[in-house]
């Protein structure tokens, strides 16, 4: 169904706004006929990298290719792509005839061609019959119809969608979906579709590009993007999962949540510490306990429509999210296994937090923006160091002002018995904490290291 | 006890915080104008009678004025657009202007008193030698009426959703193309503001044409003014109805205008 030839390529693009960094050098060839999702958390530079396509921003560095020629220059109105924007952005003043018709007309396109194109787009947005209409009396989801035929009608080689479906209601939603990938087929053209919805992404499109912080996570198929996630980030943000920590003992063979389970993984090494990710359907769930690989205690189940959702305390106190077509009592013991398939393996992006900073004095030194005290470990005032502090020795608290320099907690994840936290400092830099403590994004913290915590190296 | 209580229930009610609003309304709006019209359909005598309407559609003098002074204000009108279309689209491009004391500058003017700017107008046009006559009236109304023109047009242009100009772009307009076909049509909720507020005002002025025209150019204020210093309120009457008619006319039109636009000037 697609060439293989590139349409669209993105070399080294960055972009800030001030001092924020939004896109930080994205590299990303798009196929030409590909339906690809940009899919990404609110502010992640979704949005941003589109506009860039479509020309409203200019980079700051880097080069967007269009069948080989640089058009990072080159305004919007000469760009050969049109655009499905959030808010419909329909002109008020015009009956649905004539905004489809406004891009035709700037094209001078003969009028009886207008006419019959028209026609064509309305009824692939199934809205015949309402060109007379004004557009402030049409419904949400008719506006959206009639914005993309104004796009679509003018044949742009790229038809970029900005989260267009977002302001309509579920059922509009789903209907809508299929209608797009139904008019990607037929088009036959390249659409780049930005969204928050994982589940739309999956849904829709032949590749998925997944962006957090400016940067892009992961590029795959949707089936690559559910079952082999690159990293935790990915793995929390597409479907639900269940991520712990745990460690590669040999080849084939992983230990997590206190159990050692067969996998399909290799190439860790030894002994390696590794983030594993379980799908909470991937976890079989029987009310027999002799034949179980592990069992536990149902703490809550949840009728989810299809399926239950449960939360289960295992036999070594970690909670786990199943899903299973049957429920379980609250407070049964129940007994579980994992096929070798269903677990994903994933290496740990860091095992600690290394810093880097330099001595004040011999006993102090200076980190994050803040003076730590530190063990006299024989070096003096000016030297370049690195400082390692364990996830799990990094003490939050709620006072701002008791810590050593201040942060906002920006990521949380659910390891299984704990949380992972990544707590950005006001110096910019990420801090990434294991606590007990429930956070909520967005909280504002101190953090402080002990003494004994802070291991210092010279860095030279 | 009892009374002083019954009123201060009285006085809570809701309804009752309406009645200096309403009295002042009645005195000051209602009556005069149910006056206007008792006065213009009768002589002086107090009969009922449509002579003065006669008189007006009979005397060449009343009725020329009255042409004369529409013209003044639709030439004030238009030289108010051409200037302040462009000051308000540069105010509101942020491009072009960031700070919002250039707005203020603008429509400081407004605070002034309308005699004031006028007799200032007038010492102006003296100091550099000008004459006055028709040329300092169409400045001296341009230069008082700007601010009532460029606001209005300023607000919607400001509040204009960007998302269209850059629909506009995309669908492959140029710069220009997007002015005209997008901008221009858009903004015109607050062109018609500017207009109701620049050229009712200026059919019925009179202080700013006999200051600055040193009384050698009627408009039709003047005219209702005269004819009511000199006594002859009936005929006066007339005139001022029928061009609160007139007025009435044109404000119809642009509120049936607005509605459909659904997004408005100031007024």
């Amino acid at each position: 169904m697609t060439g293989n030839d590139s349409i669209i390529k993105i070399e080294h693009l960055s972009k800030a706004f001030g001092d924020k960094v939004v896109l930080d050098d994205i590299n990303l060839s798009i196929r030409r006929g590909e339906f690809i999702t940009l899919l990404g958390p609110s502010g992640c530079g979704k949005t941003t990298l589109l506009r860039m396509i479509a020309g409203f921003l200019k980079p700051d560095s880097g080069v967007i290719l269009m069948e080989g020629s640089d058009i990072s220059n080159v305004p919007p109105h000469r760009r050969p792509l049109n655009t499905v924007f959030q808010r419909y952005a329909l002109f008020p003043h015009l009956n649905v005839y004539d905004n489809i018709a406004f891009g035709l007309k700037l094209n001078k396109v003969q009028s009886s061609e207008i006419e019959t194109r028209i026609r064509k787009a309305l009824k692939m947005v199934s809205m015949t019959d309402y060109e007379d209409r004004d557009v402030n009396s049409l419904s949400g989801g008719q506006q959206q119809r009639v914005a993309i035929a104004r796009a679509i009608v003018n044949r742009p080689k790229v038809l970029l969608l900005d989260e267009p479906l977002a302001a309509l209601d579920l059922k509009m939603r789903k209907d809508m979906q299929m209608e797009l990938k139904q008019m990607h087929q037929e088009l036959g053209i390249t659409f780049i579709y930005v969204t928050h919805d994982q589940e739309e992404a999956l849904t829709l499109s032949d590749t998925v590009v997944v962006m957090s912080d400016g940067k892009i996570q992961q590029i795959g198929t949707p089936i690559d993007i559910y079952n082999e996630p690159v990293n935790s980030f990915v793995a929390d943000f597409i479907g639900e999962s269940n991520i712990l920590n745990g460690t590669m003992i040999k080849d084939r063979e992983v230990e997590f949540i206190g159990h050692t389970f067969e996998c399909v993984d290799e190439g860790f090494g030894h002994n390696t510490p590794v983030d594993v990710v379980v799908r909470p359907e991937d976890i079989y769930i029987i009310a027999n306990t002799e034949n179980a690989k592990f069992t536990g205690v149902v703490k809550s189940c949840i009728f989810k429509g299809v399926h239950y959702e449960m939360f289960v305390e295992t036999d070594n106190g970690y909670e786990l999210m199943l899903q299973d077509y049957n429920a379980f009592e609250v407070g049964s013991t129940v007994g579980m296994f994992i096929k070798p398939s269903d677990i994903h393996v994933m290496q740990k992006e860091r095992t600690c937090n290394i810093f880097e900073g330099k001595m004040i004095s011999s006993t102090d030194v200076e980190i994050l923006g803040g003076q730590f005290q530190c063990a006299d470990c024989g070096l003096q005032e000016g030297d370049n160091i690195y400082a390692t502090v364990n996830f799990e020795c990094v003490e939050l608290m709620d006072n701002k002002e008791d810590g050593t320099v201040i942060g906002e907690v920006e990521f949380i994840l659910y390891k299984g018995n704990h949380y992972h936290l990544t707590v950005l400092t006001d110096s910019g830099e990420k801090v990434y904490v294991d606590t007990n403590d429930i956070w909520d994004k967005g909280d504002i913290v101190g953090i402080s290291v002990n003494i004994s915590d802070l291991h210092i190296s010279k860095r030279v | 006890m009892k009374f002083i209580r019954n009123i201060f229930t009285f006085l809570s009610r809701r309804s009752s915080w309406a009645i200096p609003y309403t009295l002042f309304l009645g005195m000051f709006v209602a009556l005069p104008l149910v006056l206007i019209v008792i006065f213009s359909f009768t002589t002086n005598q107090g009969e009922f009678s449509l002579i003065n309407f006669e008189k007006f559609v009979t005397q060449p003098e009343a009725v020329n004025t009255f042409v004369y002074s529409i013209g003044i204000a639709l030439v004030t009108t238009f030289l108010c657009i051409l200037l302040g279309y462009p000051a308000a689209y540069i105010l509101s491009n942020k491009n072009l202007n960031r700070s919002q004391t250039t707005v203020m500058l603008f429509i400081l003017p407004m605070w002034i008193n309308i005699l004031v700017r006028t007799l200032a107008t007038v010492a102006l046009f003296d100091f550099v030698h000008l004459p006055l006559g028709e040329g300092a009236l169409i400045f001296g109304m341009v230069y008082n009426f700007l601010p009532f023109m460029i606001y209005p047009i300023y607000n919607t242009l400001q509040k204009m959703d960007h998302s269209l100009i850059e629909a506009a772009e995309d669908l492959g307009a140029k710069p220009s193309i997007v002015f005209w076909k997008v901008v221009v049509p858009l903004s015109m909720p607050g062109v018609t503001s500017g207009i109701m507020m620049v050229f009712m005002p200026t059919i019925s002025t009179f202080a700013i044409a006999e200051l600055l025209t040193m009384n050698n150019i009627k408009l039709f204020g003047t005219t209702i003014q005269e004819n009511i210093n000199n006594g002859m309120w009936n005929y006066g009457a007339a005139l001022s109805l029928i061009m609160l008619v007139i007025i009435g006319i044109t404000s119809l039109f642009s509120d049936s205008e607005e509605q459909s636009q659904n997004e408005g000037g100031i007024i």
